[in-house]
């Protein structure tokens, strides 16, 4: 008997913004599973579990959120579970959701994900002093910026190539009602001209800081076939860790990520990644993660990815492999729900739900997250078809 | 098909009425208040090794007795194997920048540190992985993957059982060892028979 088959048939999202001082935490998680709930047609009494997710509990200084939130969630007397790992969260939480039903412990679950960072300090949070090393990292953009630089020394990538990136995401994320930035005159020059914060990554090519929350309901092969509205099927699911700091460690391709696409584009049946995949939806906070999550999930060659993007390959308009759609981590970053958001958006392009922003005949997308020091990952693939 | 997203679920969109007792009441959106975590860290036998040889000027990292490679600082552990670490290599005070940022904004922790400035991740000479250093007595802008640096330490009279004796990292002014292949970053002594 093999694994279940599993079906996503709600996505609700939060319009993701500055500061959402309207909601508390609560609030704003309530916002986006109802709207999962009610795209699935769904009640909170049919649901037999729910799995969150969120980044570091010290951002916003509440510990163990979900026992504050599992009331406001529908969960009192039902199973609740927290998923932790970093920036891919969101990921890794709907993987989790997945093998819920998968392995056929429950055959309904909500899986949802969050960050309030306007109730929050990321950048303090991620520059702890240690006392074995000296304190000189600026937050996350510190940490990537090094590894960046890695990749365009050894690609020898043209140096704009980071606000191609930035300029398309940002003009996507119009497509995209629920994105933060909407950036309407924003142009490529103006890209250029922002200040560069931690060389070589400038201020436009960096995420914003966003509150929001992102939830999915997930469901067995005889409620998805029953259910009357639109489905995306899980074809695969995938997680690798690793960690990140060893000898030969290849910082901008580590082998976390490079195993962990091969485990989930093995699961889908894929060969040709580029030719098979229709729309992916990768976490792309800083813009040169574009080019090198091309190369290490094996859609460009090694030293490749950038031609995709200076071709014009990655964009939804023209392009042979959209990236991004929605705008991306680099529109909208609520931490803990920014790998959630990518799921679900290559839910709602192979649903075909994805208005604007939508590729057409989207048939199997996906959908891609990494966190901490780039040594977490999470993947799935989903598709219209069952698998 | 896509709901307005400024439109709350139909489930929410129900009025709000606030009891009597409240009804005068200022409403509050949010409150700040500072939070703070004191610790006491316990370094471990590798940590304690590496920070009480620091006071004396000296490196020590310490070496997977599988694979061979040499990690500084040292967790006590190799982290492929899982293996614990027991020999301590002493490493030179010179390496190499693998690679490094310029940082342009000011950090709240490091009031001290003005922009620009840069931080790299240093390899010395010996060992199997980087760590994160400043770089300094250069141009920001004059810094190069590959550029060979030197330790800058702290006075005698001011040095403690800490990594922040090192100042930061200065140009030997010696020719760039770039190095791209990672297994040679990675590269092993033969672990001693």
């Amino acid at each position: 008997m093999g694994a279940e088959r599993t079906a996503v048939i709600g996505v609700g999202q939060t319009k993701y913004a500055a500061a959402r001082r309207d909601v508390s935490i609560a609030g704003l998680l309530r916002e986006a599973a109802y709207r999962a709930l009610e795209m699935a047609g769904r009640t909170w009494s049919d649901v037999d579990a729910v799995i969150i997710g969120k980044a570091p509990d010290f951002f916003e200084g509440v510990m163990m959120p979900e026992v504050y939130l599992a009331e406001a969630l529908g969960a009192v007397g039902k199973p609740i579970m927290r998923v932790h790992t970093a920036g891919s969260v969101g990921g890794s939480t709907a993987c989790v959701a997945a093998s819920m039903v998968q392995s056929r412990v429950h055959r309904c679950v909500l899986t949802i994900g969050w960050e309030k960072q306007s109730e929050s300090n990321a950048m303090w949070a991620l520059s702890l002093p240690q006392p074995f090393a000296t304190s000189v990292n600026a937050g996350a953009g510190g940490y990537f910026s090094p590894i960046i630089r890695r990749y365009m020394m050894m690609t020898g990538a043209p140096e704009l190539i980071g606000c191609m990136v930035a300029h398309k995401d940002r003009r996507q994320a119009l497509l995209n009602p629920y994105a933060h930035l909407h950036q309407h005159d924003l142009t490529f020059e103006q890209v250029v001209d922002s200040p560069m914060l931690w060389d070589p990554i400038r201020y436009s090519e960096t995420c914003p800081s966003s509150d929001g929350a992102c939830a999915m309901v997930l469901v067995d092969e005889a409620s998805g076939d029953a259910h009357d509205g639109p489905v995306a099927w899980v074809h695969g699911t995938a997680m690798r860790s690793e960690s990140n700091s060893y000898g030969g460690r290849n910082m901008v391709s580590p082998a976390a990520s490079e195993q962990c696409a091969d485990d989930v584009f093995a699961q889908a049946g894929i060969v040709d990644r580029r030719a098979e995949i229709d729309a992916v939806e990768m976490y792309v906070p800083f813009s040169w993660y574009e080019p090198m999550w091309l190369e290490s999930l094996g859609f460009a060659a090694a030293g490749e990815g950038w031609r995709m993007v200076e071709s014009g390959a990655t964009a939804l308009e023209g392009g042979d492999l959209p990236v991004n759609c929605s705008g991306g981590v680099l529109s909208s970053n609520p931490i803990g729900a920014s790998g959630m958001i990518r799921f679900a958006e290559a839910a709602l392009q192979v649903m075909g739900a994805a208005g604007d922003r939508q590729v057409d005949g989207a048939r199997r997308a996906l959908g891609h997250a990494y966190g901490g020091g780039a040594q977490y990952y999470a993947m799935w693939i989903v598709g219209s078809g069952k698998p | 098909m896509e709901t307005d997203p400024l439109v709350p679920p139909a489930a929410l969109s129900g009025e709000v009425t606030l009891p009597p007792a409240l009804a005068d009441a200022e409403p509050v959106q949010s409150v700040c208040t500072p939070i703070r975590l004191s610790y006491t860290y316990t370094p471990g036998r590798a940590l304690s090794r590496y920070l009480r040889a620091m006071a004396g000027k000296r490196i020590l990292g310490e070496r997977c007795p599988v694979t061979g490679q040499v990690f500084v600082p040292p967790r006590g552990v190799s982290p492929l194997g899982g293996t614990a670490t027991s020999e301590s290599v002493e490493l030179p005070d010179t390496g190499y920048v693998e690679s490094f940022n310029i940082t342009r904004v000011p950090i709240e922790r490091r009031p001290d540190l003005k922009p620009p400035y840069c931080s790299a991740w240093i390899v010395l000479d010996g060992a199997s992985v980087g760590f994160l250093g400043l770089v300094i007595n250069i141009a920001p802008e004059e810094v190069r993957i590959g550029m060979r640096v030197r330790a800058v330490w702290k006075p005698d009279d001011e040095l403690e059982t800490s990594a922040a004796n090192i100042l930061g990292w200065e140009p030997t002014g010696e020719s760039d060892e770039v190095i791209t292949d990672y297994e040679r970053i990675g590269r092993a002594d033969p672990p001693p028979s």
